[in-house]
């Protein structure tokens, strides 16, 4: 790490901690940065990025560790407090009250309408009139106007999180311009990204974040690219590839059981194209926000897509409601449990729920068989069911477990699986994987999104990596090591090997 | 202009139908007249505050449940503090019960914020509260009104179909409302309902604006609350039939439940449009227990096309 020399730094924050009950979200996270500069604030997943931003912003208090500006300690408890200690924070979310005009939003943050106006224009939105609502603005207006409203406060520290997301190329361009004039002038910046492109044409230092502690401090040049993803990834590239491959992948034959092509849906997704066949683990790897929550939206019916088709067996679909992707076989679980379980209900309501509903709306529910299938699957689950009463007292993990269960109780063709093990415990993942390796050994279709990397070798036939809304590339799990993942994932080409 | 009716559009709509309403009822009741529209509007007063009040929470993204309770409370109170009031007596009276309708409320809003307990609950649990409190004030209707309160609220003012009562809602909401609504304040209370979160980020403070819009809830009801006693004289203990009536005619006035939308003009007007239909139905002597069917169903069908109107109005 370089220690800051000469004149003080305009920002420095040392050692922060934080912790949510027993998990550590942050051991010792640090930044530094002085007056002018650019700083790129890194890292994958998890490693506790989104917690530092929101301590830096006063969104959340930190359990030790110190953050000054211009020397002086702040103790920033809400956002208001932090922006009047001089951090102004753009967030991935538009800050912006959808039921208030321009003007009203500008009065209720007190920011001077001229400068407001300057920016605006100097950023390219035309035609912006100060009672249009904010609630009839597209998505990328709003961001335009976030980060407007942020410079026209002139704060001693601007904080740029996934600016560029969900904004048209030639807007992105005049954002860039924009920031880096301003750093000329004076103004710091902290800018979070997941677009080394952008990074590598923007900012001067690169800070680097693993397991909630900073691990990485380099000014930007040649080939930093590589050095960053290493410290990313820290012990994990050491690993080596296949260590975790339990896979033998089997080439997919005859035609496949979902075809998707050139889908585009929302502001992410803009053309992806993918085969899922009979008995294949497909894995989606993507950074977060790049397009795959509206992949999955679209395939399970909750999203009409824009453009592009899909299709099952050959026959083009067009779905207008979940029922219909069900029909067709396609089944999604979501990433929040919540979402998919009824709580106060029992296990074995819960696995049994899918086969009610496919009986006749007012046929009798057949006991016999629904006991004997439940039976079974909670057997092949490994449920602990001394709290099977109510779904609400099992573990997470156990609750994941009953999510997908109930499709082995049913029988599916096509199963969608949306991030389904996060927050749980290493033994239960582990049985996560082999349920879903069954289901395909079974001859279901499994499209398998993971946050985390290191699954997709375990779990996974193949994977396609999605970056920006495109499929950027397609891998076997024998190649799918963290660090092959890892920058495909951030858009880096495959073929020039890490540094070893 | 274009923009004004679109903004107004639900606004200028439930005037449109009011003034349908006049018409339909000078049909049925020829004789409706001067004096027929000062007792709609002196009847409607303090269901026009209940419903301020109820509109001020609902665009704060909340609901009050106690807003009847709190009228009994306010009722009350005006009843025992006036009894035997002279005139300097009556004015610190009045501004008593507008400063314990503003603590009510304020309690009502604390008690969300700090318990974290969902505004629904609370105020459910405060609506039986502020009913004991009524009783424990005042254990069966009695008290009195000062007398030349009552002359604020009954005859005519500068024109003969000028109703003194609907000025008198007029100057106090505008009075309350049109200051608070330009007001940095206002704008937070607009924020919170619309956006939580983002108004959290633009630097407003979530949970005092929260306790702000139910203490000006609470104010509102305490006007009700007194226009109540000023009228009838006396103070009554038992809450009267506002909470389901306020939030009538909320929702009919185009603030939407959850927050963010509307304004008070909007509900104001549906409360009075949902007076006279009962007016006129009594008036038509329709059986009473079908009066509130029709209630029921204009609420759905008025709410409903809106709601189909500005789907139309988004895709052209």
């Amino acid at each position: 790490m370089t220690e800051p020399t000469g004149a003080s730094p305009l920002l420095d924050a040392r050692g922060v901690k934080k912790h949510f009950g027993a998990v550590i979200a942050l051991r010792d996270a640090s930044l530094t940065l002085k007056k002018g500069e650019i700083v790129a604030l890194m890292g994958a997943n998890g490693a506790g990025k989104s917690t530092f931003v929101k301590i830096l912003t006063g969104a959340l208090r930190p359990d030790g560790g110190t953050i000054r500006i211009r020397g002086r300690e702040t103790k920033a408890r809400t956002p208001a407090e932090a922006q009047r200690a001089g951090l102004m924070p753009v967030y991935q979310e538009p800050s912006l009250i959808p039921d208030l005009d321009v003007a009203a939003n500008l009065r209720l943050c007190n920011t001077p309408v001229e400068p407001f106006r300057h920016w605006v224009d100097q950023l390219g939105i035309k035609g912006l009139r100060l009672d249009d609502m904010i609630g009839q603005l597209p998505l990328a207006t709003l961001r335009i106007l976030d980060l407007a409203r942020a410079l026209a406060i002139e704060p001693e520290v601007l904080m740029l999180d996934e600016m560029t997301a969900a904004l048209p190329t030639d807007l992105v361009e005049r954002v860039l311009q924009v920031v880096r004039a301003q750093a000329d002038a004076g103004q710091s910046v902290i800018y979070i990204s997941h677009r080394f492109t952008e990074i590598s044409e923007l900012c001067d230092r690169a800070t680097v974040l693993r397991d909630g502690a900073t691990v990485g401090d380099l000014p930007i040049e040649e080939g930093v690219e590589e050095r960053i993803v290493e410290l990313m990834l820290g012990a994990a590239l050491g690993a080596g590839r296949g260590a975790g491959t339990d896979v033998t992948s089997v080439a997919p034959e005859g035609p496949p059981r979902v075809k998707v092509r050139n889908l585009a849906a929302g502001t992410k997704l803009s053309d992806v194209s993918l085969d899922l066949h009979r008995g294949e683990v497909l894995g989606v790897v993507a950074l977060e926000g790049q397009g795959q929550d509206e992949l999955f939206e679209a395939l399970a019916g909750v999203r009409r897509p824009s453009s592009g088709s899909i299709e099952i067996d050959g026959k083009a679909m067009s779905f207008h409601h979940p029922d219909d992707a069900i029909a067709a076989g396609l089944t999604f679980v979501p990433g929040d449990r919540g979402d998919a379980l009824l709580m106060q209900r029992s296990v074995r309501e819960n696995i049994a729920l899918p086969l009610v509903a496919r009986i006749g709306k007012w046929g009798a529910i057949p006991m016999k068989d629904e006991a004997r299938r439940v039976t079974d699957a909670i057997e092949r689950l490994q449920i602990d069911t001394r709290a099977q009463g109510e779904v609400q007292r099992l573990s997470g993990g156990n609750q994941q477990k009953v999510t997908i269960g109930r499709w082995i109780a049913t029988g599916v063709e096509t199963l969608l699986l949306f991030d389904p093990t996060r927050g749980i415990d290493v033994r239960t993942k582990r049985q996560i994987y082999e349920l879903v390796r069954k289901l395909a050994s079974e001859g279901a279709s499994v499209l398998f999104y993971t946050s985390e990397l290191g699954e997709v070798p375990m779990a996974c036939d193949r994977a396609v990596v999605i970056f920006n809304g495109r499929v950027v590339d397609v891998i076997e799990a024998a190649d799918a090591d963290e660090p092959t993942l890892l920058r495909a994932a951030y858009g880096l080409s495959a073929e020039e090997e890490l540094p070893a | 202009m274009t923009r004004l009716i679109s903004k107004q559009g639900w606004v200028l709509g439930l005037l449109a139908f009011l003034a349908l309403l006049f018409v339909l009822t000078t049909v049925i009741q020829p004789d409706f007249g001067i004096s027929g529209l000062d007792s709609l509007s002196r009847a409607t007063l303090p269901f026009a505050f209940a419903t301020a009040g109820m509109a001020v929470v609902v665009i704060a993204g909340g609901i009050d449940l106690s807003v009847a309770s709190m009228m009994a409370v306010a009722g009350v109170s005006a009843a025992v503090l006036m009894d035997g009031a002279g005139g300097g007596g009556t004015v610190l009276a009045v501004v008593g019960v507008l400063a314990i309708g503003l603590a009510m409320g304020a309690i009502n809003g604390a008690a969300i914020v700090y318990t974290r307990v969902p505004d629904i609950v609370v105020t459910l649990a405060m609506l039986f509260v502020w009913e004991g409190v009524a009783l424990l004030i005042l254990k069966a209707p009695g008290g009195a009104a000062t007398p030349w309160l009552r002359e604020l609220i009954v005859g005519n003012v500068i024109f003969p179909w000028l109703p003194r009562s609907f000025v008198f809602l007029v100057v106090c909401v505008a009075v309350i409302w049109i200051p608070l609504s330009r007001s940095r304040l206002g704008l937070s209370i607009y924020a919170i309902g619309s956006n939580e979160l983002a108004a959290y980020r633009s630097g407003v403070s979530v949970g005092l604006t929260r306790i702000a819009a139910y203490a000006v809830c609470g104010l509102f009801a305490a006007l009700g609350g007194l226009t109540l006693t000023m009228s009838t004289g006396i103070g009554e203990p038992i809450p009267g039939p506002y909470l389901m009536a306020s939030v009538a005619a909320v929702v009919l006035g185009g603030v939407v439940l959850g927050g963010g939308r509307g304004a008070l003009l909007g509900p104001i007007i549906a409360v009075f449009i949902l007076r006279l239909v009962r007016m006129d139905l009594t008036l038509a002597s329709v059986d009473p227990n079908v009066t509130t069917i029709v209630e029921g169903t204009i609420m759905v069908v008025v709410v409903m096309l809106g709601g189909v109107l500005a789907m139309k109005g988004r895709k052209t």
